[in-house]
């Protein structure tokens, strides 16, 4: 179980977030750009400190303010998939996915075995030579899943893991996503701004706006809930430096 | 037929045809070739004539002079020493700068350019009065026996000196361009920030750090202000390749055009490494 409870001040709002996420479920969070929703997991997964709170995982706090508990990232064991996947550009899809077990100090027969594995269920194999820089969306996604899963996390984060594909690769990728995060069996939040990717892939939903959850439940009840029924769908109009060309989205 | 042509290319016709702005924008055209030209003509006509001259007054047989073989030594070993010097001590300056703030980086910031700003003569004569015998640090080594200025060791200094803004320019900028998105990924895979640094960010930033790095040696190979002040001019010890064309010149100009033509020769390799370089730093990039 994943439980957060922080508060952080930000420039434009302040933060302040309580969400938990039972072992082997999927939590999506929605909302607009700049709501804080990639913030959120910068500060689950260690890259950021909240100001004050708690953020504890299967019992054992990750941060903690009133112990004075901050597990840096490299210690936290939490998968990330960013948005873009931020694939290390100078390394192989093999050295991607090697990473996270080198940092570990695995033999070099268990980093092989394990790299192989992941990269055979990824279909990756083939291309484990190919600079990661030079290969298409799709593979980049695999590649970065492949990452994130291969050091065996605890919590799994994705940001926006669909965001980079063409549509068509989407609707493919969000049945294959939910199989792939429900088989891994630990708690995961997926931030998105499409509300198809909440039903496919999700169990749970968590609605953000300025730096608040401003509805949470079953995955299911997204379109029902309050703050969205009669509003439009958020649309995607931003594009980041390694995005491609933003795909408008209506509903 | 013959006007009949000529106006049709240059006469009213093709005013009217293209109009006025049409007329315009094929002189500006025609202007900026010219400068283009003239530009060209400016760099290669006095490099050319190096090579003119050289011929005619059998320059290459100078490369075997005792001037030209210990300038040609004492410049490359020195450029080496300092530019190992630069990148120990610039990487590190150069990362802190590009990621962090602390107090007093504007200031930082502004000294470190101070040498490129500064003649170097001026910066030979603040070294002379730091690390002189007299000088304000100086003095206290001369006290316990060790003497800088008028030594090997001040050309290596005075090369430091003039060429460290170069590869700290460079390595800040190759560092600010290495998105904080691949730091922060080698993080949540279990990297401390050392491993980090020396398995993600140095890599993908390397063609730019040696690219600042072959700057900062082809300003120490052509440094001579400083050098001449701080260090003196003597042969074997700390006359480089710039000292030796400027004292030649008084004596023997074979001497001079042969290691101006070495340094020609440097030039062009270091242009077209950095080039190459800059090229593969574009193949790599992300963004790609």
């Amino acid at each position: 179980m994943l439980e957060i409870d922080v508060k952080k001040k930000l420039r434009d709002f302040d933060l302040d977030v309580s969400l938990n996420v039972p072992e082997g479920e999927i939590l999506m969070l929605v909302g607009e750009n700049g709501c804080g929703k990639s913030t959120l997991l910068n500060m689950v997964a260690g890259l950021l400190s909240p100001d004050s709170g708690e953020i504890t995982l299967a019992g054992e706090p990750l941060f903690d303010s009133s112990l004075r508990i901050n597990l840096s990232p490299e210690m936290r064991n939490i998968g990330y998939v960013f948005q873009n996947y931020a694939l290390f550009p100078h390394l192989s899809v093999y050295e991607n996915v090697a990473f996270g077990l080198r940092t570990r100090r695995l033999s070099r027969q268990k980093i092989e075995v394990k790299v192989k594995e992941q990269l055979e269920a990824f279909d990756l194999w083939g291309m484990r030579d190919a600079k990661a820089v030079n290969i298409s969306g799709g593979q980049k996604q695999r590649t970065a899943l492949a990452r994130a899963l291969a050091i065996e996390p605890r919590l799994l984060l994705l940001d926006e893991p669909l965001s980079a594909l063409d549509i068509r690769r989407q609707a493919e990728m969000r049945k294959e996503l939910r199989i792939l995060i429900r088989n891994f069996g630990v708690p995961s939040i997926v931030v998105t701004h499409d509300l198809r990717d909440v039903v496919s892939i999700g169990d749970m939903v968590g609605l953000m706006e300025a730096g608040k959850v401003i509805h949470s439940g079953p995955a299911e009840e997204v379109f029902n809930a309050k703050p969205l029924t009669g509003a439009v769908m958020p649309t995607r109009t931003r594009t980041t430096r390694l995005a491609r060309p933003a795909t408008p989205r209506s509903s | 037929m013959v006007s009949s042509q000529f106006e049709r290319r240059f006469g009213w016709r093709r005013i009217k045809e293209e109009g006025i702005s049409g007329v315009r924008r094929r002189a500006l055209k025609v202007g900026l070739a010219l400068l283009l030209v003239l530009a060209a003509a400016f760099i290669a006509l006095p490099v050319a004539s190096l090579f003119i001259k050289s011929a005619s007054g059998m320059a290459f047989q100078s490369l075997r002079d005792p001037v030209v073989t210990d300038a040609l030594t004492l410049s490359l070993f020195t450029a080496t020493i300092t530019v190992v010097i630069v990148i120990i001590l610039g990487t590190p300056l150069s990362y802190l700068n590009a990621r962090f703030d602390y107090p007093g980086k504007e200031i930082a910031d502004s000294l470190i350019e101070l040498p490129v700003i500064m003649p170097p003569m001026v910066g030979g004569i603040a070294l002379l009065m730091a690390f002189g015998r007299m000088g304000v640090l100086g003095q206290h080594l001369h006290a316990g026996g060790v003497n800088i200025a008028f030594t090997t060791v001040a050309v290596v200094v005075a090369q430091v000196f003039v060429s460290m803004p170069f590869y700290l320019r460079q390595a800040r900028i190759s560092f600010e361009d290495v998105d904080l998105v691949f730091e922060n990924a080698a993080r949540t895979l279990g990297a401390s920030r050392t491993r980090v640094f020396f398995t993600v960010t140095l890599p993908i930033a390397t063609n730019g750090l040696i690219s600042g790095a072959i700057m900062a040696f082809a300003r120490a190979l052509s440094e001579f202000g400083a050098t001449i002040i701080f260090a003196g001019n003597f042969q074997g010890r700390t006359q480089t390749m710039p000292l030796a064309i400027y004292t030649a010149m008084q004596g023997d100009l074979k001497i001079s055009l042969c290691l101006a033509l070495i340094l020609v020769a440097f030039s062009f390799a270091i242009i077209a490494l950095v080039k190459i370089l800059t090229r593969r730093m574009y193949k790599n990039d992300v963004r790609n």
